[in-house]
């Protein structure tokens, strides 16, 4: 986790890390709040200037929680021209991709038109940022790769963009996030898992999302924290929709990528599963196989922010309980709880697990082998 | 296979109230006249349809009635069966889910004296948990000082999900409460329905309801340690029932990981929360969410750094295990000593102190 304060040479180090990684959550934004109008209709500036965005939450502005930095991000990562944290190309290179020796980096733009309530402007955003992400950052910087966002909530629409953006190499994935309005195993999604399959893109499913669910299935929970570690129970529950909605096994080429919610979590979770399915197989007869097959077969999970045991032996363990071909290594430039890719794997791991987990899991998986 | 010892303490049983008309003798003319006026029918709770594999093991199911709901089956399929010295008794009838404070509270008072008549006073090796109307702190409170007098209650219970985080400060009167009076919080699986019952929605099926149990608990957790709980009742245990613990130890590395990187917005946590789950946190043994071997299970006992988290229960009459094995395969002697025993004892003070009961 990046310390705010910690006494460091910025930028990092070239020589901190030797070996080319892939960082498959890095987070564009954009420099000024009309970037992106040159890409939507004139119907819907004049629609954000008078009504805004219209969420699935109370505030006009900003988070419902505030979070620990502004913007969630390094206060070193301000580009010098100006603008939030991660809006330049020119100083992610110099601070990151550079000097960390970035090979592919993986866009998960955030603020976009999910979880908007209007269903149109939701889908135009998104589109939108689909071709900002190639005219800013992909065409610009070889290295980076776009995610196709959509409107989450409207699943034909949602559909129509992933098959327009389908074959175009500048995307990788198709990006939804955890928290929508229903559970993501449910049939109001099941048109973007058949678009992404026929696309061959993997569905990142990245933390955090609005859907008018309280984070806890208890109500509203008081603080910041707790939304942030309550993003891996909402990872749980919406994989385990998944499975139990039977998508995987309607989808069988389909894989899943579970973004910035850890990935301790998995083996217990797909312990639980089996040994419920086992007892309650009867009300799900579309399961027709043990839970944690699917899930080893079709999920993938970034590392970022790593689990950090006391003892490192730990971590370990749980790696190899979810395998070291599953998982993707991932900074979540530029925001503040960072990983350092020189520090988060423990001393004595193989080179070839090394190798997998910093890079090649992802080249595979996103077909750039 | 690993066996159980004579002597331990189960911590989770489930006696099964038949049918809303068997509170009928402990309710006040009022509230009798309530129930049939209305046509009130019974309060069977989502989360374990009575029919449901889940809610009883096959050859623990009578030939009629609710599973668990005789106390012969219960004394010859589980108390008999290990050998207890204790069996804790957390009923799981439906009475949360009412919205009205002034009739959970008259169900909660006529659920707690029935537990009494019915099983407290028909096997001594029985105790209670105080189901408590959370709907109001107010008579919440008022409910565990009545029934605490009777020291065969060993603990306060409520539901894993309901209307607030659990940590919510309008909540802490209950927990002050129960320090006082040396009872756990006794937190078990299920809901309330008062709100969806996991944090992305209404998932279609029963299956997703019981898996997410385990995903609710973590929810809770955090709540209680960042809101302070602890800190304000360093003596307060809380008890984790049916809550899986195979998740704990990932869960808490990353709560740890993100407790030091904002602790600046929770000033009163003065503890890491591993300190503070050891201390003040235990979990109930079934169900166990068990990996494929047992060398595995015995290295998530190591992952959690301390073999007093755990109480024993066979969470009768649910099926979370076959046959005997109550206890998962591999577990050293002492392990399991403290398991059954010592681990029980200590948390649950009131299992020491002569059995008084009610004036």
């Amino acid at each position: 986790m990046n310390v705010q304060f910690r006494d460091r040479a910025e930028p990092a180090s070239p020589v901190a890390v030797k070996t080319a990684i892939a960082d498959c959550d890095i987070h564009p934004a954009r420099a000024t709040k009309t970037e992106l109008y040159p890409y939507l209709a004139k119907r819907w500036h004049e629609h954000l200037e008078t009504y805004d965005k219209h969420q699935y939450q109370g505030m006009m502005e900003g988070p419902p929680y505030p979070k620990a930095q502004p913007n969630a991000s390094r206060r070193d990562a301000y580009p010098p021209e100006g603008g939030p944290q991660g809006s330049s190309l020119s100083f992610m290179q110099a601070q990151h991709l550079d000097p960390n020796n970035v090979r592919l980096g993986v866009l998960n733009p955030l603020a976009t038109g999910q979880g908007i309530r209007n269903h149109d402007l939701s889908a135009a955003i998104c589109s939108a940022i689909n071709d900002w992400q190639i005219e800013k950052w992909t065409s610009k910087d070889r290295r980076l790769k776009g995610s196709v966002v959509v409107g989450n909530e409207d699943g034909l629409t949602a559909a129509r963009e992933i098959r327009k953006r389908a074959g175009d190499r500048n995307f990788v994935q198709v990006l939804l996030l955890s928290r929508n309005v229903e559970p993501l195993g449910q049939r109001r999604y099941w048109p973007i898992y058949e678009a992404a399959e026929e696309a061959g893109l993997p569905i990142g499913v990245h933390a955090f999302g609005f859907g008018g669910n309280p984070i806890t299935a208890s109500g509203w929970p008081s603080f910041y924290i707790e939304e942030m570690v309550g993003h891996s129970q909402c990872q749980q529950t919406a994989l385990a929709s998944i499975v139990l909605e039977g998508v995987f096994e309607r989808h069988k080429k389909l894989k899943m990528v579970m973004i910035e919610a850890g990935f301790g979590w998995a083996p217990s979770l797909a312990w639980r599963l089996d040994k419920c399915w086992q007892r309650l197989k009867s009300e799900v007869p579309h399961v027709k196989r043990p839970p944690s097959e699917y899930i080893g077969e079709h999920v993938y999970w970034t590392t970022q922010p790593m689990e950090d045991p006391e003892r490192r032996d730990h971590l370990i363990d749980v790696i190899e309980w979810v395998g070291w071909d599953k998982l993707l290594f991932a900074t979540d430039y530029p925001h503040w709880d960072y990983d350092d890719p020189s520090r988060v794997l423990p001393a004595g791991v193989s080179d070839a697990n090394r190798e997998a987990f910093y890079l090649n899991n992802a080249l595979k998986l996103y077909g750039l082998a | 296979m690993t066996s159980p010892i004579a002597g331990g303490v189960d911590c989770d049983l489930h006696p099964a109230v038949p049918h809303l008309t068997s509170l009928l003798p402990y309710l006040n003319d009022y509230w009798r006249d309530q129930v049939t006026t209305r046509g009130m029918t019974d309060l069977v709770s989502q989360s374990y349809p009575a029919n449901s594999p889940i809610a009883s093991r096959p050859d623990w199911r009578p030939a009629k009635g609710k599973p668990g709901s005789r106390l012969e089956d219960l004394q010859a399929q589980a108390v008999d069966r290990f050998g207890v010295r204790y069996g804790i008794c957390n009923p799981l009838y439906g009475v949360q889910m009412v919205f009205s404070e002034d009739m959970a509270d008259a169900f909660c008072r006529a659920l707690n004296d029935w537990l009494v008549k019915e099983w407290l006073d028909r096997d001594v090796r029985l105790r209670g948990s105080i189901v408590i109307p959370v709907q109001s702190v107010e008579k919440s409170v008022a409910e565990i000082e009545r029934c605490a007098r009777d020291t065969r209650f060993v603990q306060v219970l409520m539901l894993v999900m309901g209307d607030m985080p659990l940590g919510k400060r309008a909540y802490w009167p209950i927990y002050a409460a129960a320090e006082r009076l040396g009872l756990p919080i006794g937190i078990h699986a299920g809901s309330n329905y008062h709100n969806p019952p996991t944090s992305v929605g209404w998932g279609s099926y029963h299956i997703e309801d019981y898996v997410a149990q385990a995903q609710a608990f973590q929810t809770q957790l955090t709540s209680l340690i960042v809101e302070g709980v602890f800190a304000r009742h360093p003596n307060l245990k809380m008890v984790m029932l049916e809550s899986g613990f195979t998740w704990l130890p990932s869960y808490l590395w990353r709560l740890h990981k993100f407790w030091r990187g904002i602790r600046m917005e929770t000033p009163w946590v003065d503890r890491a929360p591993l300190e503070i789950v050891r201390s003040n946190i235990r979990f109930s043994l079934q169900p166990i969410d068990a990996p494929p071997d047992p060398a595995t299970l015995n290295r998530l006992f190591e992952h959690m750094q301390s073999d007093e988290l755990l109480l024993f229960s066979t969470d009768y009459p649910h099926w979370q295990f076959d046959g005997d094995a109550v206890l998962p395969e591999g577990m050293s002697a002492d392990l399991v000593r403290k398991i059954m025993v010592d681990n029980p004892h200590a948390t649950y003070s009131r299992l020491s102190q002569p059995a008084e009961t009610m004036p």
